[in-house]
């Protein structure tokens, strides 16, 4: 029996800053998940993937990482993505520095 | 210090100029990430969790004070102001952008410095005691060997793909600060009849599979050093496992084909290129002796350091825990510690980095090391000027006195940084240190390593810590496990794994628990964690970690 399919998020690094990033429904690469395109069909998560590939110039090693539907958006699941959004925990630094500087 | 000849400098900015041109094409399109991967890698450049990551080779772990300003200069120019000093004694800036990073290159060519083989299936940055050209116990300086390794090794043909990547250890004393015995290939000094060359060890790592280097060779003469390491590497070239990279280390080669006949292959291959080195190796020793000739250390009355002793209680702690005896009596080798309580272990500010150059160039004979314990040491430095250095770290921040007791814990990057890691170890030891700095208690523990891991590729080398930690994930929760009894010595010992792990939240109070239990179980007050461990085995550690199965055993 093959596993149920739960909802991805499409993402990578950003080929010259290198920061984590997330491919939205409207073909861009958004810094914050939230904007992320939540994705729950398991061909279209494949066909996403595939595009994010194609895009070399922009992203390096997409792959698909599980979320779940937040309140404003989507959110990881493994601390590992949860972390990616946020940046290190010794320092403010990362997003979560840009985050508090915007807000 | 070795000072780079004309050939260094041309092959290093031929280097950068070719990596210049790799990532432009990169990002022009005309390259894939597939292809420029490789390229990258061979110059040192990881992409992680959040940003880039460049890892900065320091030869032997040796930097001279301007290096040291020029590391704080890029960490400012295109970094956040740190860089990350690591448990192989290179430095890692983790917040480059690609872009950059050619200019970043060419800025640590201006110094002297590079990042070619700090990462790939190469032979890497060649590690050495932290204490080497000063300490006490020392036959040789073991450096100008470390200098001939790396000139051989660097853009070797014959190893440029090979199994894996490899990493050679040496020491200059019986007395063992470089994990010699938890490396491909460890050197140790040793002499027989009056003349010094080396005990050979083999198949050494940590990793997945933690093995205790073998001895191949139990005395190798100097001028026979290198075409021996070279039919070691050939060997392992040829026989390594590139079907399997969990099984291609060197260690496990040893272990499939066993250390006599690898030791009869090494010989054999050792005896047909033997010829070939008709001495020229043996003339650049001798040049790179010269290079590394010892300061000239003056000597002077150290009226000042009694003083301060007898006066300063802060400056009696730091300097009977943070000093190590230096071959001439009226100097020592000052340990600055890289772990103030809470601080990530390894970091240093560019501020901090200038504060190290500047002592070393005032008192220090502008010599600076790194240690895979990743703090800095000064090795030469008069008695007498320790009030004054004490004092400059202290308005530095750098004035810990910590080194070898509880809180100067290795902890690898771990998962705030790393693309590999299963769990965090930064927040882990910083708790740590935190909880025994609140408890004041780590004077009276006395000797004690505690190293952090947050995966099993054991860059934190917790297999050899008297404590070890390592982060797993367990079903998608952070989980740390615990392993008691390692050894990074000359005794060299893998630890033996205590129990189930534990949540993050637990792990302060579990190694508390052992630390308590070790106070109350010693026999004396100088017994050390490791011998009361060795003594009574892990049985009473297990109890004091594990106390609610104690109670149910006792109960049945």
């Amino acid at each position: 029996m093959s596993r149920r399919f739960t909802p991805k998020v499409v993402t990578g690094n950003a080929l010259i800053e290198g920061d984590a990033v997330w491919l939205t429904a409207d073909d861009r690469w958004s810094t914050d998940i939230a904007e992320a395109e939540l994705i729950e069909d398991e061909a279209e998560a494949d066909l996403r993937l595939l595009f994010a590939q194609g895009q070399a110039d922009r992203v390096v090693g997409a792959y698909l990482a599980e979320a779940r539907r937040g309140r404003d958006g989507p959110e990881p699941v493994h601390f590992r993505e949860a972390f990616r959004t946020r940046g290190p925990s010794n320092y403010a630094h990362g997003k979560q520095s840009e985050l508090s500087a915007n807000g | 210090m070795y000072t780079y000849s004309e050939f260094d400098d041309r092959f290093v900015r031929e280097r950068v100029a070719q990596f210049r041109g790799q990532v432009a094409r990169r990002l022009d399109g005309s390259l894939t990430e597939d292809e420029f991967k490789p390229l990258r890698l061979m110059n040192g450049l990881y992409l992680q969790l959040h940003a880039y990551m460049l890892r900065v080779a320091i030869p032997y772990g040796t930097l001279n004070p301007d290096q040291m300003r020029q590391l704080a200069w890029i960490a400012e120019r295109w970094d956040k102001g740190y860089g990350h000093f690591t448990t192989r004694q290179n430095i890692q800036f983790n917040w480059p952008k690609l872009a950059d990073v050619p200019d970043i290159l060419d800025a640590l060519a201006d110094v002297e410095m590079h990042a070619i083989q700090t990462s790939g299936n190469t032979i890497r940055n060649v590690t050495a005691d932290h204490f080497a050209g000063a300490a006490a116990d020392e036959i040789a300086d073991p450096r100008p060997v470390a200098e001939l390794l790396r000139q051989w090794s660097t853009d070797h043909p014959e190893f440029q793909f090979l199994p894996r990547k490899f990493k050679i250890a040496i020491t200059g004393s019986p007395n063992d600060r470089a994990v010699t015995r938890a490396h491909d290939i460890g050197l140790r000094m040793v002499t027989r009849d009056g003349e010094a060359g080396f005990e050979v060890i083999v198949g050494g790592g940590l990793g997945r599979t933690p093995m205790i280097g073998k001895v191949i060779r139990e005395f190798l003469p100097r001028a026979d050093l290198l075409p021996y390491v070279e039919a070691i590497v050939s060997v392992w070239n040829l026989l390594g496992r590139r079907d399997n990279k969990y099984k291609a280390r060197i260690k496990i080669t040893v272990h499939e084909h066993g250390i006599d006949e690898i030791r009869r292959l090494v010989e054999e291959r050792f005896a047909e290129i033997r010829p070939g080195f008709a001495g020229v190796d043996q003339a650049v020793l001798a040049e790179l002796e010269a290079a590394f000739a010892p300061p000239a250390l003056r000597s002077a009355p150290q009226a000042a350091y009694d003083a301060a002793y007898r006066t300063d209680p802060l400056f009696r702690s730091w300097a009977d825990t943070n000093l190590a005896p230096h071959k001439s009596p009226d100097h020592a080798i000052v340990t600055i510690s890289l772990k103030a309580h809470g601080a990530t272990p390894g970091d240093a500010s560019a501020d901090q980095m200038r504060v190290l150059a500047d002592l070393a160039e005032t008192y220090g004979h502008s010599e600076l090391r790194i240690s895979h314990e990743q703090n800095v040491i000064l090795p030469h430095v008069h008695r007498a000027d320790l009030p004054a250095v004490h004092a400059a770290l202290k308005a530095a921040g750098l004035a810990t006195a910590n080194i070898g007791l509880a809180s100067d814990i290795i902890a690898c990057p771990g998962m705030d940084y790393c693309a590999l890691a299963t769990a965090r170890s930064i927040p882990i030891a910083q708790e740590i240190a935190t909880r025994i700095d609140a408890l004041k208690i780590e004077h009276e523990v006395g000797h004690l390593k505690i190293k952090i891991s947050g995966c099993i590729n054991a860059c934190g080398h917790h297999h050899v810590g008297h404590i070890g930690i390592l982060g797993l994930d367990r079903a998608g929760v952070e989980n740390y496990q615990i392993t008691l009894g390692g050894d990074h010595t000359e005794t060299a010992a893998v630890g033996e794994r205590a129990g189930p792990g534990f949540p993050a939240e637990e792990i302060v109070p579990a190694i508390e628990r052992i630390i308590f239990a070790y106070l109350d179980l010693r026999d004396r007050d100088d017994e050390t964690f490791l011998d009361a461990y060795r003594r009574l085995g892990p049985a009473p550690f297990k109890a004091a970690l594990y106390p609610a199965e104690k109670e149910r055993a006792d109960a049945a």
